[in-house]
C-alpha cells in the first residue's frame, strides 16, 4: 500500500513535468530566439519523467507483486512509458525533438485518463493472467503500440505540412520540422521495425491462449482486431515495398493501421465481449 | 502478388462482423438474446451466415483464394530464387551516371580494380568481374527471408485447416470423485472433425481426486484453481498423479485436457412418503455470478405424482432487504440450499429436449418452498429432501489438434523470415575503369547506408598510392 501511494506519487510528478515539458516546447516552436535552450530542458524534463514513469509502473508491480499488466489502468500507464521511451529512443538516432510537444501532450492525456477514469487498486490476477506469457505477450503488445502510435504521430505530421506547402508554404512555427521525405522515410522505418515484433506479439498470444482457453486461434474480437492491425501494416509494408507508394497515400494508410489498434485498445477493451475482458476493464 | 495482398485484406475486412455480431461458437446465448431483440434483422443477417462469420463458406472461400493466390506466387518466386543462388550479379550498366551516389574519382588509379574486388570481398558481396568493370551485389538473404516468411505463411493457413480436419473437441463435467474414460459417450458433448474416426482418441482415464479454489478475500475474485487427477494412460495402467491448471493443461501427444469451468453439485437425498429413498446424489448446478451463486433443478420423473425442485446452492449465504438471499463469497462458509418443490407433469415425455438445469413448471402446481442449511431435511408433504452435502465440480474440455504444432513451427519461422528480410540490406555497386574511375550504387527500396558503403569503397581506392 505505501509502495503503491509512492507509485502514485511518481505518475502525479511525471504528469506535472510533462507540463512543464510541453509548456518549453511550445516556446521552442514559437520563440525561436531561445530555442535551442528550452528544447533541452524540454527534453531534458521528457528523460526524468521517463525516468519516473518506469519508476512508477515498477513499484506497481512490486505493490501487486506481479508484472503491472493486469488492467486498463496498468497497460495505460505502461503504453504511456512505451511510447515516451520510443520517442526518446528515437531521439537519440535521429533529430526528433520537434515531435516533444505532440509526444508530451499525448502522454499527458493518456496518463491523466489513467489516473482518473481507469484507475483500480492494484490487486492480485485471476488464474488464468497468471503464467509467464503475460510479461511476454503484453510487452511486446505493449512496445509494438507504442512504436506504431509514434509511426502515425509522425504520419500525421507529414500530412499536416504536406497541406500547408501544397497551400503555398510552411507556416512559421513549422519551419524548423523536418523535410517531408525524411518525416516519410521515418513513419515507414519505425513500422518496419516493429512489424515482426507485433507478429511476435500476435503469436504469443496464440500459445498463451492454446495453454489457458484451449485453442490457438478463436476469433475472440481482440484477436480478431489484432489480425485486422496485423494485415494492414502488412499492407502497408506492402505497399511501400512492392507497389512503391510514397508520400500522402503511405502516411493515410499508415494512420488507418494505427486507428485499427487504437480501436482494438480502446473499443474492444471496453465494449467487447470476449475472453480479453478481465476484472473490469 | 497484388491479388493475394488484396485477398488478405478482404480477409481481414471479412473478420469484422465476427467481432461486432455474437458468435454461435462463442457465446450462443447471445445469439439467442439478439436473435429475440431484433427478429426481423437477426432473420437476414442469419441468411449470410453473420453468427457464424468464421466458419461461413464465403469467409472459408476468402481464406482458400488467399491460400491458392499465396502459392501461385511464391511458388515461382521460390524457383526464382534457388536458380539465382548461382548467379552472379548482374552486368555493370553503360551509363553510371545515372545511378545513386554516383562519384568520379580525379585521379586515376593503377589496379583500381583488384582494390575494389578485394573491397568486395572483405565486405562479403558477390562479385562479377568483366574487363574494366565489376559489378557487386550484396543482401540476397533479403529474398530468402521474404520467401521463408511466405511459405511459412503457407504452412501455417494449412496447419489452421489440419486442424479443422482432423482431431475433435469435446467437454465433460466431472464432480471431484467421479471417473473419466476417453471415448466419445463419456462426453456431455463431443465434435469431430471431418476427417477424424472416433477410435482414435487417446486411450486415457482420470479420476478427480481434488479440486481446490482460492479467492481474494477484499475483492472475491478467483487467485487460484488447482485440480488433482490420478490419470492412467493407457487406460488400465498404473495410475499417476497429475495436475491441472488454467495455464498449464494435462497432455498426451496432441491430445489435451484443459481446466475450463468449476462450479458446485449439492448432493442431496429424496425420499417418499414411505420412507423409500428415490434419488441420492450429487447434482450439478450452473453458476450464475462471481459469487458462485449457482441454480440447478432435481427432476424426480419416478415419483407418483412427478416431481420437479427449482433450487439455488449460495455457498456463502447472506441476506439483504433489496436482493434477498444471495451468495457473498465464492468459497463455502455458510451454505444453503434454496428449493421450491413443483408437483405435476415434468413434461420429460414430450420429446422436447429439456434442460438438466431447469425445470419446465408449466404443468405443475407448487407445493413448498424453504431454505435448507447443510444436513436439513425438509419435508414437503410428498416426502422429505435432505441437504446431505456438496462436492465441487469442474468442467474440462479436451481438444486433440494435431495440426498445431504444425501451426507453431509456422509462426516460428515466418517470423525468422521476417526479421531476415525486413534487416537485410539489399544493394548493388558498380566501378568502372577506363581513362578515370567511376563508382556508383543502387539501393533496392531506398534502403539507408548505401552512402557510406560508397564513400568507404571510395577510401579504398584513394588509399592506393597513385
Amino acid at each position: 500500500m505505501v509502495l503503491y501511494t509512492i507509485a502514485f506519487f511518481a505518475h502525479a510528478i511525471e504528469v506535472s513535468f510533462s507540463v512543464k515539458t510541453s509548456e518549453i516546447d511550445d516556446k521552442t516552436s514559437f520563440d525561436f530566439s531561445r530555442t535551442e535552450k528550452s528544447g533541452r530542458i524540454g527534453t531534458a524534463m521528457m528523460i526524468l519523467g521517463f525516468i519516473f514513469l518506469f519508476a512508477g509502473v515498477i513499484l506497481r508491480g512490486a505493490s501487486a507483486h506481479r508484472v503491472p499488466w493486469g488492467n486498463m489502468y496498468e497497460f495505460s500507464i505502461t503504453g504511456a512509458l512505451a511510447f515516451s521511451g520510443a520517442y526518446l529512443f528515437a531521439l537519440a538516432k535521429y533529430k526528433l525533438r520537434w515531435l516533444g510537444l505532440p509526444v508530451a501532450i499525448a502522454v499527458l492525456l493518456t496518463l491523466g485518463t489513467a489516473i482518473t477514469v481507469l484507475y483500480r487498486p492494484s490487486a492480485p490476477l485471476v488464474p488464468a493472467l497468471k503464467s509467464t506469457w503475460l510479461a511476454i505477450h503484453v510487452s511486446a503488445a505493449i512496445v509494438s503500440g507504442g512504436v506504431f502510435l509514434l509511426a502515425n504521430a509522425i504520419a500525421a505530421t507529414y500530412l499536416t505540412l504536406d497541406r500547408m506547402e501544397s497551400r503555398g508554404g510552411r507556416s512559421e512555427w513549422a519551419e524548423k520540422l523536418p523535410t517531408l521525405e525524411v518525416l516519410d522515410q521515418l513513419s515507414y522505418r519505425l513500422v518496419a521495425f516493429v512489424f515482426p515484433l507485433w507478429t511476435f506479439a500476435v503469436i504469443a498470444g496464440a500459445i498463451w491462449a492454446e495453454s489457458a482457453w484451449g485453442r490457438y486461434w478463436g476469433w475472440d474480437p481482440k484477436e480478431t482486431w489484432a489480425f485486422i492491425t496485423w494485415v494492414a501494416y502488412a499492407a502497408y509494408l506492402h505497399a511501400r515495398v512492392t507497389v512503391g507508394w510514397r508520400g500522402r497515400k503511405a502516411a493515410w494508410l499508415c494512420l488507418f493501421a494505427g486507428s485499427t489498434f487504437l480501436f482494438n485498445y480502446i473499443y474492444v477493451n471496453i465494449y467487447g465481449t470476449g475472453r480479453h475482458t478481465y476484472s473490469g476493464l | 502478388m497484388r491479388t493475394a495482398l488484396i485477398l488478405l485484406m478482404m480477409l481481414g475486412l471479412a473478420s469484422i462482423p465476427g467481432s461486432i455480431f455474437p458468435q454461435r461458437n462463442q457465446n450462443p446465448m447471445k445469439v439467442t438474446d439478439f436473435v429475440n431483440h431484433n427478429p426481423t434483422l437477426a432473420h437476414w443477417l442469419n441468411k449470410i451466415q453473420i453468427f457464424d462469420v468464421y466458419s461461413s463458406p464465403w469467409f472459408s472461400a476468402i481464406y482458400i483464394l488467399l491460400f491458392v493466390s499465396l502459392i501461385g506466387c511464391v511458388l515461382p518466386r521460390s524457383i526464382e530464387h534457388v536458380k539465382a543462388i548461382g548467379k552472379k550479379p548482374p552486368l555493370t550498366p553503360k551509363f553510371l551516371d545515372r545511378m545513386e551516389g554516383f562519384a568520379q574519382l580525379d585521379r586515376p588509379i593503377s589496379d583500381a580494380l583488384d582494390t575494389a574486388e578485394s573491397w568486395f570481398k572483405k565486405n562479403r558481396f558477390r562479385v562479377r568481374r568483366e574487363a574494366g568493370s565489376i559489378s557487386a551485389e550484396k543482401g540476397y538473404s533479403r529474398e530468402t527471408g521474404n520467401l521463408l516468411f511466405h511459405l511459412s505463411l503457407v504452412l501455417l493457413l494449412l496447419a489452421v485447416a489440419a486442424g479443422g480436419l482432423f482431431g475433435s473437441k469435446g467437454e465433460t463435467i466431472l464432480n471431484v470423485g467421479d471417473r473419466f474414460i476417453n471415448t466419445p459417450t463419456s462426453y456431455d458433448n463431443i465434435s469431430f472433425a471431418k476427417f477424424q474416426g472416433e477410435g482414435n482418441m487417446a486411450p486415457f482415464s482420470l479420476r478427480v481426486l481434488d479440486f481446490k479454489a482460492s479467492y481474494d478475500p477484499t475483492t472475491n475474485a478467483p487467485t487460484d484453481y488447482t485440480l488433482k487427477v490420478a490419470a492412467a494412460n493407457p487406460i488400465g495402467s498404473k495410475e499417476v498423479l497429475k495436475t491441472i491448471k488454467v495455464n498449464s493443461p494435462l497432455t498426451y501427444g496432441s491430445t489435451k485436457v484443459y481446466l475450463q469451468a468449476n462450479g458446485y453439485s449439492p448432493v442431496v437425498a429424496v425420499r417418499d412418503k414411505s420412507g423409500k429413498l428415490i434419488f441420492e446424489g450429487a447434482v450439478t448446478f450452473l453458476p450464475q455470478d462471481g459469487n458462485l451463486t449457482s441454480i440447478g433443478a432435481i427432476k424426480l420423473p419416478d415419483m407418483v405424482p412427478q416431481i420437479g425442485m427449482v433450487a439455488s446452492f449460495l455457498p456463502t449465504a447472506d441476506r439483504s432487504p433489496k436482493r434477498g438471499a444471495f451468495s457473498s463469497f465464492p468459497e463455502v462458509l455458510n451454505p444453503k440450499l434454496l428449493v421450491s418443490v413443483w408437483m405435476g407433469n415434468l413434461g420429460l415425455d414430450s420429446g422436447v429436449p429439456q434442460s438438466v438445469y431447469r425445470v419446465d413448471t408449466s404443468k405443475m402446481k407448487r407445493i413448498g418452498l424453504k431454505a435448507l442449511n447443510l444436513g436439513e431435511i425438509y419435508n414437503f408433504g410428498e416426502g422429505t429432501l435432505t441437504f446431505e452435502g456438496y462436492k465441487s465440480w469442474v468442467n474440462l474440455q479436451i481438444v486433440d489438434d494435431p495440426g498445431k504444432i504444425y501451426a507453431l513451427v509456422g509462426a516460428i519461422l515466418a517470423i525468422l523470415g521476417l526479421l531476415i528480410s525486413l534487416f537485410t540490406r539489399q544493394r548493388r555497386i558498380w566501378i568502372k575503369v577506363d581513362d578515370r574511375v567511376e563508382i556508383a550504387g543502387l539501393a533496392k527500396n531506398g534502403v539507408p547506408g548505401l552512402d557510406e558503403e560508397l564513400s568507404s569503397l571510395r577510401q579504398a581506392l584513394e588509399a592506393v598510392e597513385g
